[in-house]
């Protein structure tokens, strides 16, 4: 089971958290059409290796935390909250 | 049948003596035995029957790598299968009978099965019972589950309590043999906190068979014992490693008495997060395959030494040690000197250094010996490829073909494992996690070598966890190195040679899986379920895997091993949920108001988490009365229904405004100071999400409700949008549920009853028209009242602090009281809101769009909406799909259905759409119905068919308008 480093909580266990995917999409402009949309809603890489994540800290500060997570090795490198960017790169 | 105790020696009480019983047979023990360890004492060589073959089988091993000895313990609702008898501890009154035999274990119907042993090979199952295809129910599966039975389990529900424990340590240590120990007693003299975890019940591991190095055995404990910052935990197996070094395991805490005492809890799940771990959890012996190699009688020679060592117990009198590598030497010296009979000891092997010392001592060597076969009476020893067999007379044979380091918990780490070509076995790798292996669990054999790799061990995880100091401690000697074995897997003879004895898996089954093309070891396992039963292949994995190899003319280490999951041992799933069960399994949300319906006669429903009232009945009702008198309260007069699990977001900010015009396909910008509206939420893909009335309290200030069920992830979506994708927008909200109790008021009679009970608020319908929202105080409690409807009656809701909740229902109750008030619960506002025509969780289904439920014109011209731009999918703006209407049955005494088909023809394959809800309409006097029908605007008026074929009914239905009472909606605005 995951610890995740919640940037205003500290590291927690992961039953305190829902996760939702992918951090680095972005909502489209309202008038960017269909197919924006349709990205922003269903089109998502499948990483093997670093991966920015959504985390809801929903049984503790209730902030949407970004989470920098290794998907082949559970690693994790880092977190933000949820205006912040996370770092550059990860090796 | 003659005792097989011996005289002395053992980690038993002989001055006690313990009663038990197996397959109805009183026999005794002691104090320190399993319940292996006694049946053998008492000379019980045959405890179970196979599982595919049913062949008499006996004890093989002394722990959780036993394939054979699995009974059933205790009895009535403690009544437990599929337990290894190496691993329980004898205690007064246990009783035990074997498993898998029919009708009992010295004559069992189902040995047939062996002489039929050519068509039960692998994949058997897969290819015979396919056709034909009735055959199957009615005489193979019957026949395969009587055959198959392992065991029985209780039928009645579990007395017993468990509970979880959740840990934190700086070192973990699992198990504690000379390498656990002296890593423990490492770690824990630096300071660090160290939790040592042995599944056994005593602490020692390979040192309780080793009587030369009882004194330093004894010392660790003391030393141990001493430091307040270790915690040792007996009878703890670690099962499983997880991410983030999170380890789980099995506390058996009352498992060694007859049940647990009085408050006990019978097993404690324990998890441990730990900043490093110790892996000293040995090693395993490994099966030669051979024929006749699971024959009573046949038993591993490390565990023949620990019967005899540990428990005082002569596995057998004339013995064949066969082996190809030095450990077994010692069980064959120990056997001849406790001098039972003749120990023959054959070893594959050419030469050995060992062969003059135990010969010394009485052991018959043959060197360069195999054994090609053993009947229980006789072993065949041959010359090493020969053909000519030498029979042997022998009660006991022993089996070592080398040891397997324990690495389950590494590789479940993550670690990938390692070939070693000198131990042929894997061993762990580089760590991924925090973790190191020590001693026998990385291939370091003797007690001095794993000793001295755990204190190093020990010492280098207290580093890593930022404790620094040197171990200080006496090691036992290093041993001398052994002589390499030599790699044996097979026998080759004619004869079952078996690789699973659990599974009754044998050599020929896996090159049969081979020759179908089985040929990865992750399909010849699955194919041959070799390796897939209780003891997880411990004995025999490796042995499948060489076998493979060779067929596939490749070396062992190029075919690998499946992979190792948790858990390395059987866990219950009731130690797993705890104490989460029955009502305890998720905690229960009453409203305010809930002992007021339990003293009302209230019958409560489970609505999520939530209690609700569903009817409240008086005597003599039954069947629908209490509904349909509660719907004709609010229907003629007025009724009161406590609403308050309705969620509720209070919203506040000068972006407040803003933030709700994007979350609703409508607007609230708009919306006037002391008025409520409707609005419907779209998740992003253009499907309805949730709906509800939103209040605006001020110019910055709003009051959200949600449906029960949505409120929590309403807030979640929320506040993805306000704190991600807008933080821009300078808005707050935070949940108000449990602070405010809500009360529905509704019926002709609602305006009346509330006016006589408010004070401070002008409920005319002039001031105070349909959707207005006011302030007010009811017995002396401020109130928030808000003009809305779900029933379709003039209505109101009365929100009031959770605390003061009954006080204002009371009042409101007493007002109502000259106009026939009535309390409705969850059913009477469900007819009710069918009657209306609103959709609820049938409708709102996660497929529907705002069009489907005939809310399309919400949605505003302009702006920004969430799912806007994906509602207008062609898909999803399809004029013709399924759109919500009502129907009624042409006979009005006809039933409808919640799921029924609309058909066009009774008959017809194709289906328009369905019923999502029914009830029975005290307005139409029959059933009425709303359903999501094809084109359903246009098929207004017309006979359609509502079909239910699993009740074999076909009704004439009339699609109409969804709202089946007051369609223009003039109550509410009455």
């Amino acid at each position: 089971m995951h610890l995740i480093p919640c940037p205003y909580c500290g590291q927690r266990p992961q039953d305190e958290f829902h996760y939702r995917g992918d951090a680095t999409v972005k909502r489209p402009a309202p008038d960017a059409g269909e197919q924006a949309f349709y990205d922003y809603v269903y089109t998502r890489e499948n990483p093997r290796g670093w991966h920015d994540e959504w985390w809801h800290h929903y049984a503790g500060c209730r902030q949407w935390i970004k989470v920098r997570r290794n998907t082949l090795t559970h690693a994790v490198a880092a977190s933000a909250g949820p205006a912040d960017a996370l770092p550059e790169a990860t090796p | 049948m003659t005792s097989r105790r011996l005289p002395a020696g053992g980690l038993i009480d002989r001055s006690k003596t313990i009663r038990f019983s197996f397959d109805g047979r009183e026999l005794s023990g002691h104090p320190g035995d399993t319940l292996a360890s006694a049946l053998l004492a008492n000379g019980v060589r045959l405890v179970g029957r196979s599982f595919k073959y049913h062949r008499p089988r006996g004890i093989m091993t002394a722990g959780p790598d036993e394939p054979n000895a699995l009974v059933e313990l205790r009895e009535g609702a403690r009544r437990e299968p599929n337990s290894k008898a190496t691993e329980i501890e004898l205690h007064d009154g246990l009783v035990s009978r074997s498993q898998n035999r029919w009708p009992s274990l010295a004559f069992d119907v189902m040995a047939l099965n062996a002489l039929a042993g050519k068509a039960l090979s692998a994949g058997f199952y897969y290819k015979t019972f396919m056709w034909p295809k009735r055959f199957w129910e009615t005489l193979y599966e019957p026949l395969i589950r009587r055959a198959a039975g392992l065991g029985r389990a209780a039928t009645e529900a579990d007395p017993d309590h468990y509970e979880a424990m959740h840990a934190h340590c700086d070192v973990l240590v699992v198990g504690s043999g000379a390498a656990g120990l002296a890593a423990t007693r490492a770690a824990g003299e630096a300071g660090a906190r160290v939790i040592l975890c042995e599944r056994d019940a005593l602490v020692g591991g390979g040192l309780l068979i080793c009587p030369q190095h009882q004194a330093w055995h004894a010392e660790m404990l003391a030393a141990l014992k001493a430091l307040p910052n270790v915690e040792i935990l007996p009878r703890t197996n670690v099962f499983g490693y997880y991410d983030h070094n999170l380890l789980g395991g099995l506390e058996q805490v009352a498992d060694h008495r007859r049940e647990p005492g009085e408050h006990e809890v019978r097993q404690r799940y324990r998890t441990f997060r730990a900043k490093q771990v110790v892996l000293a959890a040995g090693a395993s012996e490994r099966l030669i395959a051979l024929p006749g190699n699971d024959r009573p009688g046949v038993m591993m020679a490390g565990a023949a030494l620990t019967y005899l060592r540990r428990f005082g117990v002569a596995p057998g009198e004339n013995v064949v040690v066969f082996t190809n590598n030095d450990s077994a030497y010692e069980t064959a010296l120990a056997l001849a000197e406790a001098g039972l009979g003749q120990v023959t000891l054959a070893d594959v092997r050419p030469q050995s250094e060992l062969a003059g010392v135990v010969a010394a001592r009485g052991v018959q060597v043959r060197l360069g010996t195999e054994v090609a076969g053993f009947d229980g009476k006789v072993a065949l020893l041959r010359p090493r490829g020969g053909t000519l067999g030498d029979p042997v007379v022998a009660d006991l044979l022993c089996l070592s073909g080398g040891w397997n380091p324990n690495v389950q918990l590494a590789s479940q780490s993550g670690a990938k494992t390692r070939w070693d070509a000198t131990l042929a076995s894997h061993v762990p790798g580089e760590p991924v996690q925090g973790e190191r292996s020590a001693g026998a669990a990385r291939g370091l054999f003797g007690i001095g070598a794993a000793a001295h790799d755990g204190a190093e061990a020990g010492e280098a995880a207290a580093t890593a966890a930022g404790f620094q100091s040197k171990p200080g401690f006496a090691l036992p000697e290093l041993g001398r190195s052994e002589q390499a074995l030599a790699p044996l897997w097979e026998v080759k003879a004619p004869g079952k040679s078996f690789v699973d004895l659990q599974h009754d898996v044998t050599a020929e089954d896996i090159r049969l899986a081979h020759r179908e093309g089985y040929a990865h070891i992750e399909h010849a396992k699955r194919y041959t379920t070799h390796a897939m039963a209780t003891d997880q292949g411990k004995l025999g994995s490796l042995v499948g895997a060489a076998i493979l190899a060779e067929a596939r003319g490749e070396p062992v280490e190029a075919v690998g091993v499946p992979t190792h999951r948790p858990y390395t041992m059987p866990v219950a799933v009731g130690a797993l949920a705890g104490h989460t069960s029955g009502a305890h399994f998720q905690p229960v949300r009453r409203t305010a108001l809930h002992d007021w319906h339990l003293r009302n006669g209230a019958a409560m429903q489970p609505t999520g988490a939530w209690l609700r009232p569903f009817y409240y009945q008086k005597p003599g009702e039954t069947g629908w009365a209490p509904i349909f008198r509660e719907a004709r309260a609010v229907r003629s007069a007025v009724g009161i229904c406590d609403v308050s699990t309705l969620g509720k977001i209070d919203v506040q900010g000068p972006d407040a405004a803003t933030f709700l015009d994007r979350l609703y396909i409508n607007s609230f910008s708009t919306l006037a100071v002391g008025k409520c509206r409707y609005g419907v939420m779209l998740r992003e893909d253009g499907i309805v999400f949730d709906d509800g009335t939103t209040s605006r309290l001020g110019d910055e200030h709003f009051l959200v409700t949600t449906t029960t069920g949505n409120a929590a992830p309403v807030l979640e979506h929320m506040e993805f949008h306000a704190q991600t994708v807008w933080p821009e927008l300078d808005v707050q909200f935070c949940s108000v549920t449990d602070q405010w109790a809500q009360i529905a008021v509704a019926g002709p009679k609602a305006r009346e009853t509330l006016a006589a009970a408010v004070e401070g608020l002008d409920l005319s319908n002039e001031a105070f028209p349909f959707m207005g929202v006011g302030e007010g105080t009811i017995a002396g409690v401020p109130v928030r009242l808000f003009r809305i409807s779900f029933s379709g009656e003039l209505a109101y809701e009365v929100a009031v602090p959770s605390s003061q909740a009954e006080t204002v229902w009371e009042a409101i109750l007493a007002e109502g009281k000259p106009f026939g008030i009535e309390p409705y619960g969850l059913e009477a506002m469900s007819l009710m809101r069918v009657e209306k025509g609103h959709a609820a969780g049938p409708e709102l289904n996660g497929q529907t769009t705002a069009a489907d439920l005939g809310m399309g014109r919400m949605m505003k011209k302009a702006g920004d909406v969430i799912g806007r731009v994906l509602a207008s999918r062609p898909g999803l703006a399809d004029p013709g799909r399924p759109r919500l209407v009502g129907v009624r049955p042409v006979d009005p005494a006809q039933r409808l259905r919640g799921g029924a088909h609309i058909v066009g023809e009774p008959g017809s394959g194709t289906s328009l759409g369905w019923v999502s809800s029914v009830t029975q309409s005290i307005e139409h006097k029959c059933w009425i119905g709303l359903a999501l029908v094809e084109n359903g605007e246009s098929l207004k008026g017309q006979r359609l068919f509502a079909v239910s074929p699993l009740h074999q009914e076909s009704v004439a239905v009339t699609i109409t308008s969804p709202h089946h009472v007051d369609p223009e909606n003039a109550r509410v605005r009455a």
